[in-house]
This record gives structure tokens, C-alpha cells and sequence, in this order.
């Protein structure tokens, strides 16, 4: 079995053009939820969205449909309750997760289906995708994408300080509920990739993991988007091959590599921030002028110790002293 | 006798049903300096929020430029410079980036930056002095340069008109001095400044008028006060003796105030 043989056969193809643009759409609408404080926000739709599908199931009609709608009132209402209710972001996700979780399980048990049809869009199903769910996929995510880095300078502004967006006069009602649509969007996008208890990894880790490194807004966007493909293609063709030697689900072997990324980037992360942590520059005035006692070790740019710039001369930091060269001995700063 | 940027007429606002200002006549001449002081909860940052729209109006009229504040548009004209919030936001963003933003009033919709835009924002970045800051990430400067960051943002849209709500608090004092020198160089454009401090230290120099607020009130309103004035250690023709004491705003000796 090699990779020629595994892109011949039409659902993998299929697949893979899914887990492409899903990889794509779910990271850039994560990137302003995690710049809002809202990285959980992609989990209470996708429970809202589980109603969705189960109207769907029992109604007949196509479960991806149901999924938008619901999905999207559902982002709707969070969206007004955390503007309005002044109540906490957190209670009002809350709410909409077991209440459409528990809808979702409750009309497909009255609708007569079995929860192994529910289950598909629980954690996804990227192998059974039909044609048609392609196009539609490939659609919302194209559009989920060129609003995200279409519009960017807007959605910055308004997640990075609300305040300031409306003094300078944008309707920043508007562009919540823009993002709040969108991210519903992504949502039933990822269903069928990921699931929908899982959807919300794919939009939150690749953030995570790229922010980690990155210093500035557009480097978080464009490599979680970068992270995101990797993630949902690389998880995708690692489980097809997995499959000829065990039952390796797409969905949540997409969802560890993502994770898998954050867990080798982060103490990278962690060590460049100490880094800069101990670099960064005094501010504080000498007070008086403290001779240090002899000194037996001359300090310079390659003695090792951290060396800390302070006005306009640098402090070497060790054993808890901060220590100037003044003329032939050193300050105690 | 060009047109006030802010005119208000019986202004009110109420909070939750309940007054929070009343009574409250504001003119803001062209190129004016303005501070407005008074104690925490007197309600000099809802006046503000209230002359920038931020907090609706229960009654009065609100005229920005001449135009009713209903029907302005014109949000290139102003310049607001919020409470640093003590929360950065959940993704790394650069200073760049942050001042770019204050850019938006002027830009039109999926435009991408043009070269006076971006003149613009190197020179916003220039004057507060934190070019050689630009590319690092907002959250690893200090809290004056965080305040200088929000300055800037507010400066590359180029405004006639600021609004800087407590730009000094919680920043120590050389860097409090660097803001002073910031805004000078913003009044020497002739730019009108409205300004809520809890303390003035290095910016009473600059202050042309000040307006004292106490409970949703304005009970002082003309030239600049001496801080012990503000204090309210001596007795002032303006400042009945009953606005001493707890209620009197307290701008607290620099030095003492000015530690992180």
C-alpha cells in the first residue's frame, strides 16, 4: 500500500480535499475566538449544532443543512446573551451545551434513529463524505476563509478593544455577530471532518501551538492556518494508513496530531519567554553607589552571565546581584 | 470663531435606571486642554464615555463638531485613548499592529494599507517614541509604554479631538513625564484634548482648564487649580466646604503615587 494507491481511491480523494479546506477555515475563525477569550465558544455551537443534525436525521432533511441553521441561531443567541446579559460568557456556554447536547440525543431517539447515525457527526466520518458534501464543505470553508483575511483589519480592531472600534466608528455589533456566524459555520464544516464533540480543537490548538512562537497577530493567523492544514491532511493520511493494521479514526487522530504539535512547541514557547523575561532592560535608578567587595571574576560579553542592559551601561546578573562596571570595580545596582 | 468640538447641554446619564451625571453644560473650545478631575466614582470617566458614545445619554444634547451626535460620522476627527485594560487580548499582537488599527477610521473597507497610511502610522509610532519597539509584542512593554502604544493608535488617524481617560494611572514617573512630553508635542499642533486624571503630576503644566467633578456633578469649573487646591487642604472660594475632606478629589503627591 503506498501513498499513489491510497489518492486513487475517490473517497480518499474526497477526504482529503475536505480535510484541506476544513484545516484551513477552522483556525483563521479560532484565531479572533481565542483573541476574544472565547476559545471554548466553538464547543458550545458544535453541541448546539448536535440538534441540528438530529432535526435533520428525523426530518429527512440533509443533516449538513439543519447543522448550519441551528448552529448558526445557536451562535446568535451566545453572541446576544454575552452582550446583553452582562452575566458571564462562561454560564451562557454552559447553558447552550447540555441543552443541545441533550436535544440532539433526545429528537433522534424520538425520531426512531439509532445513535450510531448520530455518532457520524459526533466524531466525524471524513471517509463516508459524498460528492455533493464536498462542494458544499469547500464552499462555506472558501467563505469562512476570505471574510476572515478579507476583513482582518476590522476583526483585529474589534476583538483586540471594542471600545476603540465604536470611537472610530465601526459597527462592532455587526462584526460580533460576523464572527459568531462564522464560526457556526466553521463548526458544521468540521463536523464531518472531526466531529462535532472534537470541532473545537481544530480551532483553538493550531492557535495555541502558533502562538507559542509568534510575536504578532498576523504570524498567529497565517501559520495556525498553516498548522491546521497540517494537522487534518497529515492526521487524515496517517489513520488511512493506520487502517490496514487497526481501527484508526480519522477525527481523532487529526485532533492528537494538532495537539501533538502544541505539546513539542510549547516548551520552546515557555523558554523564549524566560529568556526574554531575565533580558529585559532595568528601568530602576541606581540608588546611591554601592561598591561591590573584590570582585575575583571580570565580567564582559562573553563571561556567561546574563547580561542585562540598564540606561546607558549593562548589568551582569548572578547569584542574585546585578553587578556595573564602574571604572576598575563594579556597582552593586 | 471656528465651531466647538464638544458641545453638551443638560447632559444626563443614567446607569441601571439610575443618574449617574446631571446637569452637565460642557463646551470644549478648538485647540483647549482640558483635565477632568474629581475622586473615583464621580463620574469624570462616564462623561467621557458619554461625549464619545460609548454611554447613551438619558437627556441633553450632544453636538460633536456642530453636527448632532446622531447624525456625526466623521470618527476621523477623533482620537480616543481608553483605560488600559489590565487583560492583554488572547493573541500575541505586535505595536505595529495595535497603532495600524487606529488607522481604520480612514481606510475604506478591503483596501489594503496605502503609503499614506502607512506614513501615517510610522509617524504615530515615531512621536510616542517607541519606533525601535514597533515589531515586539505589546504585552512585553511596560504599562507607560503600553499607554503610549494606546496614544499612538489613537494618533494615526490623524484626529483633531482627543479623549484620554486616566492615561497616568498606574505608570510610574519618568515614564509619566514621557507622556507629558507626548502631549505637549500633540497640544503644539494645536490638537483639543480632553483628559480624566486622577492625578496630574508631570501633565498639570500643560492643563489650560480644568473641570472638577464630585457625585455626577460638575462643581468646579475654570482656570487650572494648585493641587492643594484639588487636595482640598485650603479653603478655595470655589470648593465649598462640605466637597473637602472624603469626597474631595485627591490628586496624591506624585512621588507617592507613582510606584508600581
Amino acid at each position: 500500500m503506498n501513498a499513489s494507491e491510497l489518492l486513487s481511491y475517490p473517497f480518499m480523494q474526497r477526504a482529503l480535499l475536505a480535510a484541506l479546506f476544513t484545516g484551513l477555515a477552522a483556525p483563521a475563525i479560532g484565531t479572533y475566538l481565542v483573541q476574544r477569550r472565547l476559545a471554548l465558544m466553538g464547543d458550545g455551537i458544535g453541541h448546539v449544532a448536535v440538534t441540528g443534525v438530529a432535526l435533520g436525521l428525523v426530518t429527512g432533511w440533509s443533516p449538513t443543512w439543519t447543522a448550519v441553521v441551528v448552529a448558526v441561531l445557536g451562535a446568535v443567541l451566545i453572541e446576544v446573551i454575552r452582550e446583553r446579559g452582562h452575566t458571564n460568557g462562561d454560564v451562557a456556554l454552559a447553558l447552550l451545551f447540555y441543552g443541545g447536547l441533550a436535544g440532539g440525543v433526545l429528537v433522534t431517539g424520538l425520531g426512531g434513529q439509532s445513535a450510531a447515525q448520530l455518532q457520524q457527526y459526533l466524531f466525524g466520518s471524513i471517509t463516508t463524505i459524498s460528492a455533493g458534501d464536498v462542494i458544499v464543505t469547500m464552499v462555506l470553508a472558501a467563505l469562512v476563509i476570505l471574510v476572515c483575511v478579507g476583513l482582518a483589519p476590522q476583526l483585529f480592531a474589534v476583538a483586540q478593544d471594542p471600545e476603540f472600534a465604536r470611537v472610530a466608528g465601526l459597527k462592532v455589533r455587526v462584526y460580533n455577530v460576523l464572527v459568531a456566524v462564522l464560526a457556526a459555520v466553521s463548526v458544521t464544516v468540521a463536523m464531518r471532518t472531526v466531529g462535532l464533540l472534537l470541532v473545537s480543537a481544530l480551532m483553538v490548538v493550531p492557535v495555541a501551538t502558533s502562538q507559542q512562537l509568534s510575536r504578532t497577530f498576523r504570524a498567529t493567523l497565517v501559520s495556525a492556518m498553516a498548522l491546521g492544514c497540517l494537522a487534518s491532511v497529515g492526521g487524515l493520511t496517517i489513520s488511512a494508513f493506520a487502517s490496514y493494521h487497526a481501527t484508526v479514526a480519522p477525527g481523532p487522530t487529526i485532533v492528537l496530531l494538532s495537539l501533538a504539535g502544541f505539546v513539542v512547541t510549547w516548551p520552546i514557547g515557555a523558554w523564549l519567554r524566560h529568556r526574554a523575561r531575565l533580558h529585559a532592560p532595568f528601568a530602576d535608578e541606581p540608588v546611591g553607589h554601592d561598591v561591590t567587595d573584590t570582585h575575583p571574576h571580570d565580567h564582559g560579553p562573553a563571561c556567561g552571565h546574563v547580561a542585562v542592559p540598564h540606561d546607558d551601561h549593562v548589568d551582569y546578573v548572578h547569584d542574585g546581584h546585578r553587578h556595573a562596571p564602574h571604572g576598575a570595580h563594579y556597582d552593586e545596582h | 470663531m471656528p465651531v466647538a468640538p464638544v458641545h453638551l447641554r443638560d447632559g444626563a446619564v443614567a446607569i441601571g435606571g439610575r443618574p449617574v451625571l446631571r446637569g452637565i453644560d460642557l463646551t470644549v473650545p478648538a485647540g483647549e486642554f482640558l483635565a477632568l478631575l474629581g475622586p473615583n466614582g464621580s463620574g469624570k470617566s462616564t462623561l467621557v464615555r458619554a461625549l464619545t458614545g460609548l454611554r447613551p445619554l438619558a437627556r441633553g444634547e450632544l453636538t460633536l463638531f456642530g453636527t448632532p451626535f446622531e447624525r456625526f460620522g466623521e470618527w476621523h476627527r477623533i482620537g480616543f485613548v481608553p483605560q488600559r485594560s489590565g487583560a492583554a487580548s488572547g493573541v500575541p499582537a505586535s505595536v505595529r499592529e495595535v497603532v495600524t488599527s487606529g488607522r481604520l477610521t480612514r481606510r475604506r473597507l478591503l483596501r489594503p494599507l496605502g503609503a499614506t497610511d502607512r506614513r501615517a502610522i510610522d509617524d504615530a509610532i515615531e512621536l510616542v517614541g517607541l519606533t525601535d519597539r514597533a515589531r515586539d509584542g505589546v504585552s512585553t512593554l511596560s504599562g507607560g509604554q503600553q499607554q503610549r502604544v494606546l496614544i499612538a493608535r489613537a494618533l494615526a488617524g490623524d484626529p483633531e479631538l482627543f479623549f484620554l481617560d486616566e492615561p497616568t494611572a498606574g505608570v510610574d514617573l519618568p515614564q509619566q513625564q514621557v507622556l507629558a512630553d507626548t502631549l505637549r508635542a500633540l497640544k503644539d499642533r494645536g490638537s483639543t484634548i480632553v483628559l480624566v486624571a486622577h492625578e496630574l503630576g508631570p501633565l498639570a503644566p500643560l492643563v489650560e482648564r480644568s473641570i472638577v467633578m464630585r457625585d455626577g456633578r460638575i462643581v468646579y469649573d475654570g482656570a487650572p487649580l494648585a493641587e492643594d487646591d484639588v487636595l482640598g487642604q485650603h479653603h478655595h472660594d470655589h470648593l465649598a466646604a462640605d466637597q473637602r475632606g472624603d469626597h474631595a478629589p485627591l490628586v496624591r503627591s506624585p512621588l507617592e503615587g507613582g510606584g508600581r
